[in-house]
């Protein structure tokens, strides 16, 4: 056995000699003596057992039967009930699993059952003689001697670094992955000074008088619906949750005084964390809960982290209404939405 | 092989033979079969979880290879015109269209998708299983490190197509995870919002990032994976399998049936018995209801929003790590960038670490025991507690992260705080493995003492006889020589301490593996011995056991 | 439409024309006019209900919610026994005493569900005593609730913009923080759905009919009702709980029949 430096592990150094010293080590019995299986001394159960696979695998045809029954016997258009879809995924999914557990436990059970059960040693071989390796390591190094790269560095040299650089155009020829690659992009929203406050998913605008006390609407801005590029992308970024507060139970910082209206806030739906939509609003306590990783916000602290993996608030959208009595932003977030990235600052 | 010239001299009798015989003159396939046809392979149910994985993998292609039929990895816009009424006219991606015509338009394509997807779960799930086996087992042990470490990326590959697999759809949930994904991305440093934007073909979502997640799942990652498996199955037929060890054992000999035909059959049956268990999941069980999530959209977001299992681990890390202590944020900005440690920590950190501990290991038991002997008798998990242990301790940190991946559920389904439930996994992250270490390695070394115990006593027949003198005992029953064997052949390694090198100086690494050395085997139970055998039966009774083991407690006294 | 294009010289064109132009100023009046929906009741309640009603809530509420449910005196930690009630409507009535959660059996993060402690008359004279202290939403009419009347598809869009991320998009329900949770919807009766929407009962926001409107509501309903009674195609639900159980299911059943059969297959035949 190769380099079995320690020895074989029965006779180890370093194995336990607890006792006092005589026989170290058990004697071992060799396999244990062949016990005969039912089928191998009774006829009649080697018969029975060549019964019960046969009938295993007749249950398989009539698995497979069952298949084509739930396929042929079930069309599906336009008035398929859900339930007749359910029983024809019920019938294909049984028909499959008896036609392959037929076959399957037919054949274990025969190999089980009637092929020989006798265990066998086999003698291991070496993963790796010792002469292979040194016959191996010779002609390798035959090998670089012929080719002579060791003894002309300039070759050796000038290669390496061509097959360095023929690497690059390799990676290089990636870069059109993303045609437009500006980080500035992120700070900016459809928001702007004007665009009214409209319901997601209709685009209707809301009046600040339909924002009651405890009310949480969700909000896209107005004229999202009509783009027809990138409209998920802006979505991704301009989505608002809007709510309403006793205006004392507000805390506003300085500079943030007209941001809200009569109550009326409006934050940012993207979560600081990784961008999940935070959108559990709890009326009563005011918190806003991200339903992914749990982080929370209260909404009368201007939204700061008060649980979870968030470590900035959600950027509040400085709103106002219009001279009809409609919500409108009195400009874009203040600070880039969703989660955080390198260049955010 | 035969020569090209002249004509064979052999000429088989049987029709079998003859096939055979047109075969291997063009291939070679005798060698095959001389090889592989009779070659031993040993018999236990834990070896089966490889299979059970390599299996689910070919379930995986064959179902997968009919949904690409019927797929469209577009991104464009559309208004879903097929026969399910709650989603009638609205507005959602080709793809997520076509994933819904595949679930109700087209006969049995509800089915191979749920095929699919349990299979794809299962694979993980096996080849977690199967490593877990082969850590517990020491199997990895010399000649099986690269294997050890093949089946290592064949994780992680796994993992990698189940991901890509998971967001096709342009499901809610699935848009919701790859923009959580998208998050991530951008907390690296340096180059994340690159990243972010070559991934996503721009901002995210964009118009690309089905197609390409699309290319890498049905032909880069399985390309790769179905390579390593090649690699892997070399390496198994050239190390041989492993095998438990017992009477008759032997690390040279390799003990159980042979290929053809029991464990061909035995091989070739589970694969019917895997396929058909997946088939009755698939057929009564719901998975991945994309039609209750919605098209994707960024706007709105379902609760118990959650990746698959495999990847639950890093989401449960994400949602343990606190974004602020106090007032004291893990965001920081330094010359106007961003360092997005709550993210950037949680996500890369104890993947990171499981990963890199998962690949070194089989060189830190090597370098920490010494040990470079070949291993082809494995370990009984309990006569190498220490392994056992740290394996377990792992386990368990894993499973805490895992937990809190489904933190929302727990506070539901048991009616406690969300909070509650985030602070307890909080501290369990620390302390969990660290008690599961040492509670460990306890219950390992009473296995091994009962052991001990049974060898030297036999076992208890619950007989209770009463001796002339009026004592009673519990009569002993001898064990036979075949389950003495497997109770008393085991190696117990002792401490090695750090040893001077060819200076006589005792550097820090030798230092630092001596006390690794002392941490792995200072609290042993050696293995019985014959003496100590034959002293027990002299005596009738245990007395000499504390010769070699103090602590061991006296169970069976009379 | 070209059938409608090819009637519109019909002679009632031009009353269905108008009937139409009446019915959108209408819709629109309503929606942009009432945002806090205390539109015609649609049960009128006598005096007699009301003195009724009275007498039940003196027995029955008002240790919490205060003698004319003006609300109990905030406590130390302005925590407050029970809110007052002026103003709150005949629909928060009908949902809380109705679904069981009033009277509270205990404090908690939130009211429970349990069985109901009023009968159906007591419950609508509670409700039409509440609803003589203020103005406030009204017990929903039939109309509304008409599951069959709704639009699924357009239901499922507003769940789950303004929904599912509290209660799940197949409205399995979710956890909310501090113990608090949204319930799942499943079995929960169209007007309690409906009453839920418009009163925002716990920590649940209100969504008024200027939000989303009763149409909106009906439609919601409509959805909720179809995945409901249809069930899923691919068999067993799991609870509609996502992946978590799906994977719970995989590593213990799954699994669990896999290890199973090994063992069969490992072990020597008798």
């Amino acid at each position: 056995m190769g380099d079995h430096s320690h020895g074989d592990p029965n006779t180890s150094g370093t194995v336990a000699t607890a006792g006092q010293g005589q026989v170290e080590k058990f004697q071992d019995p060799g396999l244990p003596p062949h016990r005969p299986r039912l089928a191998d001394k009774d006829p009649r159960a080697e018969k029975r057992a060549e019964r019960q696979v046969a009938i295993l695998f007749a249950v398989s045809i009539i698995g497979t039967l069952l298949f084509f029954v739930g396929y042929f016997a079930i069309r599906l258009d336009e008035s398929t009930a859900i339930s007749t879809l359910r029983l024809q995924n019920m019938l294909l999914g049984l028909g499959t699993a008896f036609a392959m557990l037929g076959i399957g436990v037919g054949i274990v059970h025969w190999a089980k059952t009637l092929m020989p059960d006798h265990e066998v040693a086999e003698e291991r071989h070496e993963v790796r003689p010792e002469e292979d390796r040194q016959v191996a390591e010779k002609m390798i190094g035959q090998i670089l001697d012929e080719s002579g790269i060791k003894r002309r560095p300039l070759i050796r040299n000038t290669l390496l670094g061509a097959g360095v650089l023929a690497i690059l155009p390799a990676i290089g020829i990636f870069r059109d992955l993303s045609k437009n690659i500006n980080p500035d992009v992120l700070r900016h929203t459809m928001w702007d000074e004007g665009v009214r406050l409209a319901r997601d998913p209709e685009g209707t605008p809301i009046r600040a008088a339909d924002v009651t006390i405890g009310s949480a609407f969700h909000v896209i801005p107005e004229g999202l619906n009509d783009l027809h590029e990138g409209k998920l992308n802006e979505k991704a970024k301009a989505v608002v949750l809007l709510m309403r507060l006793n205006p004392e139970d507000l805390q506003v910082s300085p500079g943030r005084e007209d941001w809200n209206y009569n109550g009326i806030v409006a934050y940012s739906k993207i979560c600081t964390h990784v961008g999940c939509p935070v959108a559990l609003y709890e009326q009563q306590t005011h918190h806003l809960l991200c339903p992914c990783h749990q982080s929370t916000f209260d909404l009368t602290q201007e939204c700061k982290v008060i649980f979870g993996p968030a470590a900035h608030p959600l950027p509040q959208l400085p709103i106002t209404v219009d001279s009809e009595g409609y919500l409108v932003a009195r400009s874009d977030f203040q600070s880039p939405v969703g989660p955080s990235f390198w260049e955010r600052g | 092989m035969s020569s090209t010239s002249a004509p064979d001299t052999y000429t088989p009798k049987t029709r079998v033979g003859r096939i055979a015989n047109f075969v291997d003159s063009r291939t070679g396939g005798s060698a095959m079969v001389k090889e592989f046809g009779r070659k031993i392979f040993p018999d236990h149910w834990s070896f089966m979880f490889g299979e059970v994985a390599l299996y689910s993998f070919v379930i995986l292609l064959l179902s997968g290879t009919f949904l690409t039929f019927f797929f469209d990895p577009s991104m464009a816009e559309t208004h879903y015109d097929g026969s399910y009424v709650p989603l009638k006219g609205v507005e959602m991606s080709v793809a997520y269209a076509s994933s819904l015509d595949i679930s109700f338009d087209i006969r049995g394509g509800l089915f191979m998708r749920q095929v699919h997807h349990w299979a794809a779960l299962l694979f993980v799930a096996a080849m977690s299983v199967h490593m877990l086996r082969v850590f517990f087992t020491g199997a990895f042990r010399r000649p099986r490190e690269l294997n050890w470490v093949v089946g290592g990326v064949l994780l992680i590959l796994g993992m990698a197509a189940g991901f890509t697999g998971y967001s096709l759809p342009d499901d809610l949930l699935s848009g919701n995870g790859l923009r959580i994904i998208d998050g991530v991305i951008k907390s690296i440093p340096l180059v994340g919002t690159y990243i972010s934007f070559f991934l996503f073909g721009g901002e995210f979502p964009g118009t690309a990032i089905i197609g390409r997640l699309y290319v890498l799942h049905i032909l880069l990652v399985p390309a790769i994976i179905l390579l390593m498996i090649a690699l892997h199955m070399f390496m198994l037929v050239v190390h041989k399998h492993t095998q438990y060890p017992g009477p008759g054992r032997t690390e040279t000999n390799v003990v159980g049936y042979p290929v053809g035909p029991v464990y061909a059959a035995k091989a070739g049956g589970f694969f019917f018995i895997v396929f058909g268990v997946i088939a009755v999941i698939a057929g009564l069980f719901t998975i991945n209801p994309i039609w209750n999530y919605g098209p994707y959209d960024p706007s709105p977001v379902s609760a118990g929003t959650q990746p698959d299992w495999y990847i639950g681990f890093v989401d449960g890390a994400l949602r343990l790590m606190p974004g602020v202590i106090g007032e004291f944020p893990f965001e920081y900005v330094i010359f106007g960038r961003t360092l997005t440690l709550n993210v950037l920590l949680p996500a890369l950190g104890p993947a990171g670490i499981l990963f890199t501990l998962l690949f070194a290991w089989p060189w830190i038991e090597r370098w920490v025991t010494r040990d470079d002997r070949e291993h082809h008798l494995l370990d009984r998990p309990r006569n190498a507690p220490t392994r056992t242990a740290i394996g377990v301790a792992g386990f368990v940190w894993y499973a805490v992260m895992w937990a809190a991946a489904g933190s929302d559920l727990i506070a539901t389904h048991f009616l406690v705080s969300l909070n509650d439930v985030t602070y307890w996994l909080r501290a369990l992250f620390f302390l969990g493995p660290i008690v599961a270490y040492i509670v460990t390695k306890r219950i390992c070394l009473s296995l091994q003492r009962k052991d001990r115990e049974i060898a030297l006593h036999g076992r208890e027949t619950g007989r209770i006889v009463r001796l002339p003198h009026g004592e009673f005992i519990e009569v002993h029953e001898p064990l036979d020589d075949y389950h003495q064997y497997r109770l008393v052949n085991f190696e117990s390694p002792e401490v090695l301490p750090a040893q001077p090198d060819a200076n006589g100086r005792i550097g820090r690494t030798e230092k630092l593996r001596g006390r690794l050395s002392r941490l792995f085997f200072e609290d042993r139970v050696a293995p019985v011995t014959p003496a100590e055998l034959e002293a027990a039966h002299a005596h009738g009774h245990p007395a000499v056991e504390e010769a070699a083991e103090s602590r061991t407690s006296e169970v069976s006294r009379h | 439409m070209k059938a409608l294009s090819q009637r519109r010289r019909h002679p009632l064109a031009a009353i269905a024309l108008l009937l139409l132009g009446l019915l959108v100023t209408g819709g629109l009046y309503a929606v942009a006019g009432t945002v806090n929906e205390a539109k015609a009741q649609t049960t009128t309640y006598s005096a007699q209900d009301v003195e009724e009603g009275e007498k039940l809530f003196v027995a029955n509420c008002a240790t919490c919610h205060g003698i004319g449910a003006v609300g109990a005196p905030e406590g130390a930690h302005g925590n407050q026994a029970g809110p007052s009630l002026v103003g709150v409507g005949a629909a928060a009535v009908d949902f809380q005493v109705g679904t069981g959660r009033m009277p509270m059996q205990m404090n908690g993060p939130q009211a429970q569900v349990k069985p109901v402690q009023f009968n159906d008359e007591q419950t609508r004279q509670l409700s039409a005593y509440v609803a003589s202290l203020g103005a406030g939403p009204a017990v929903p009419s039939e109309e509304v609730l008409d599951a069959s009347q709704g639009d699924p598809a357009k239901g499922g869009e507003l769940f789950r913009v303004n929904c599912a991320m509290c209660h799940n998009a197949a409205a399995a329900g979710g956890a909310l923080t501090r113990g608090k949770f949204a319930p799942g919807l499943d079995g929960v009766s169209e007007k309690h759905i409906y009453e839920a929407m418009v009163t925002g009962p716990q920590n649940m926001p209100v969504f008024n009919d200027a939000n989303v409107t009763p149409e909106g509501k009906r439609d919601i309903i409509a959805f909720l009702k179809s995945i409901e009674t249809e069930g899923s195609p691919g068999g067993a639900e799991l609870g509609s709980l996502g992946p978590v159980a799906e994977g719970l299911f995989i590593w213990t059943a799954g699994l669990g029949i896999i290890i199973g059969f090994t063992i069969w297959l490992t072990q020597r035949s008798s």
